[in-house]
């Protein structure tokens, strides 16, 4: 069974000029101790769906989903206490600013130690000892000395470090990791990532992991969902995913890798994710896709088979060809 | 923490020198003779009015007259009242517990009630309570407070007949003031009844009092609260899986109060401004009344001297606060 299983989740917010669809049917599921990653440009909507699992959006969100369970349990039928149990307990989540996401006014210890007097009962000196086992775990050097300490006299890479801290706090058996590097220096983001799969493993905690970083992507996860203006548009192993994306975005994205550019000007995806006004009909993408047809315009594509990535597209790569394209375009 | 305070206590000297120069200088540019106001309608010879303004200094030229007056205060002198000849420190110290005692009870009062309808109107915004706290807000800060008092004295004393008109405590009751403090002191006195009626006595100046400030704190709380409630760390502390009584009675509100409690200094400030008004109404006899009578009798060290008190007293008020504020505020605490 899957330990967590979203089925055709969608999430819409109550704007002034109407619904906005931040995220449209998307489908997450994870077994336990797996890494999962989710890419996309900013405003694809990956951070909101996972954000909506843990009923962290504001009141102006409709979420609606055909099914939303953790190790079973339907999260959309649970009433805010009973879910509370579980969030910060068997769910945790990592943000992607880590020097706001610590509260300025309560040292490191007060907010480290809080998940534990909440959700485990355990006793004052009890706390303390773990939070010291914790900041060892996450490599924090002096942790003793550092409970006492407030947000604002840790960097942020530290910061990063003591958020994780707080998150394993309880031993969950899933930690969404929301961009946990994007705010970090290049040197420390290496670091954060090795951190959070050596927890990973050692706990054998599952890990979804949020990020536009192609990188990042290629270093950690097993498993990926591309992510395109609030759809999934592809879904693959990562191996498969590097070697024959079968999405025209996901292609189009890995070529405007530099690692991976071969000509000296890097290629680009011309144009920007639709937003709330200018959301085209048919596929999302087909404004700035190259194998746009008149059918891509017109009407929405199905998903492909899973052995296409579940591609969202009329026309999906193989090998760089589009399938049934009437062009019979070629890739470049 | 010591080097914070020590630069705090060296603002408040030059802030005092200034309001020693300030009050010296206002005061003498009132029209009016103070001599011959003490007459009356008698009025006086040349000779002995000559000989009264030598007698208080007054014949001497201004910068001398502020030196004088500058020494004075070094000794803990702030000069005598040339009406009823006592030291204005002793009639300053005989009325301030009434004026403490009211001013304390309004922003009790507003505290009480305006972080909490801050808090509920932010958590709840848009809501019909969030609308009615911030109408009933705009509403009490834009009253007079003369009409204020006087629409309620009409109302609760007069056609209602539930409380008192004026003064502190009924003439029925007769007790030595221990600590000033009338609401203590009739406990003390042990008499029948005396406890309560300097709270009914005590109720309408209060709400009177604390309309403002009470006012300034809901709004000011809601906003703070509205900005706090929108921080990463918020979202940090929901996803902990903590009870939203704890998330934003303790997380949201520890920030939100950073802002609401220079409010509330700055509002004990306003305060003694604001008890000269209700003072006067109810008959209170504290030292808002007292400066309104000495200004009226021409009697300028009292004036000079209570000003002087009073602007002493809110700057020690605000040196509490901003202790208080560092207390709360780790960033403070901790500047190198």
């Amino acid at each position: 069974m899957a330990l967590l299983d979203i089925r055709n989740l969608t999430v819409a917010f109550q704007t002034g000029n109407g619904m906005f669809t931040a995220v449209d049917r998307v489908s997450v599921s994870l077994s336990e101790g797996e890494v999962v990653s989710i890419v996309g440009e900013s405003g694809s909507g990956k951070s909101v769906a996972m954000l909506a699992m843990m009923g962290l959006l504001p009141w102006t969100a409709r979420v609606t989903a055909d099914r939303m369970e953790f190790d079973g349990k339907d999260l959309l039928a649970m009433g805010s206490g009973e879910k509370r149990r579980i969030i910060g307990r068997e769910i945790t989540m990592i943000f992607q600013e880590p020097m706001s996401s610590l509260n300025p006014c309560f040292t490191v210890g007060f907010q480290l130690t809080e998940a534990l007097k909440t959700h485990l009962r355990m006793g004052r000196k009890e706390r303390r000892e773990r939070a010291v086992e914790l900041l060892n775990q996450v490599g924090i050097p002096e942790p003793v000395k550092r409970l006492s300490v407030f947000p604002h006299q840790l960097s942020g890479g530290m910061s990063q470090r003591v958020m994780i801290a707080m998150a394993i706090a309880c031993n969950p058996r899933l930690l969404i990791a929301d961009e946990p590097t994007t705010a970090l220096d290049v040197t420390i983001q290496a670091q954060i990532l090795d951190l959070l799969l050596k927890l990973q493993q050692d706990n054998d905690m599952a890990l979804v992991l949020i990020t536009h970083d192609m990188g990042v992507v290629a270093e950690t996860a097993k498993r990926v969902m591309v992510h395109y203006a609030g759809q999934q548009v592809e879904h693959q192993e990562i191996g498969g995913l590097f070697a024959n994306p079968h999405h025209p975005y996901t292609a189009a994205l890995l070529a405007a890798l530099p690692e991976r550019a071969a000509s000296k000007k890097l290629p680009s995806i011309a144009g920007v994710v639709p937003g709330q006004f200018d959301r085209p009909t048919g596929c999302l993408f087909s404004p700035r896709c190259r194998f746009v047809t008149d059918l891509c315009r017109s009407s929405e594509p199905p998903p492909a088979p899973a052995e296409l990535g579940s591609a969202l597209c009329h026309y999906p790569l193989d090998d760089g060809v589009p399938l049934n394209h009437p062009d019979g375009k070629e890739a470049v | 923490m010591f080097i914070y305070v020590l630069k705090k206590i060296g603002v408040i000297i030059p802030t005092f020198l200034g309001v020693t120069l300030v009050a010296f200088i206002f005061i003498r540019l009132l029209p009016g003779d103070p001599v011959l106001l003490m007459a009356g309608e008698r009025g006086m010879t040349e000779e002995r009015h000559a000989r009264m303004m030598a007698e208080f200094g007054f014949d001497k030229p201004i910068l001398v007259q502020y030196g004088l007056y500058l020494n004075q205060l070094a000794h803990g002198d702030f000069g005598t009242s040339i009406i009823t000849r006592k030291p204005v420190l002793q009639e300053f110290m005989t009325l301030f517990p009434a004026t403490v005692e009211l001013s304390l009870c309004a922003i009790i009062l507003a505290v009480l009630l305006g972080l909490p309808a801050g808090m509920i109107a932010a958590v709840k915004r848009g809501s019909f309570f969030d609308h009615t706290v911030m109408t009933g807000a705009l509403t009490g800060y834009s009253m007079p407070i003369f009409w204020w008092g006087l629409l309620l004295i009409i109302f609760f004393s007069g056609i209602l007949g539930w409380t008192p008109v004026s003064g502190r405590i009924s003439l029925l009751y007769y007790f030595e003031p221990v600590t000033g403090l009338m609401l203590v002191d009739s406990l003390l006195s042990g008499q029948d009844g005396a406890f309560w009626s300097a709270i009914r006595h005590l109720i309408l100046p209060t709400v009177v009092l604390a309309t403002i400030p009470l006012a300034v704190i809901a709004r000011q709380t809601r906003s703070a609260m509205l900005e706090v409630l929108g921080e990463d760390y918020i979202r940090t502390a929901r996803a902990k899986g903590l009870s939203p009584i704890r998330v934003t009675g303790l997380h949201a509100l520890r920030n939100a109060l950073i802002p609401v409690i220079t409010v509330v200094g700055l509002q004990v400030g306003v305060l003694f401004a604001g008890a000269i008004l209700t003072e006067t109404i109810f008959s209170w006899p504290g030292i808002g009344k007292w400066m309104v009578d000495s200004i009226f009798r021409r009697d300028y060290p009292s004036v000079q001297g209570g000003l002087l008190l009073i602007a002493a007293i809110v700057m020690i008020v605000n040196l509490l606060v901003d202790l208080l504020y560092a207390l709360i505020n780790p960033r403070i605490r901790h500047t190198e």
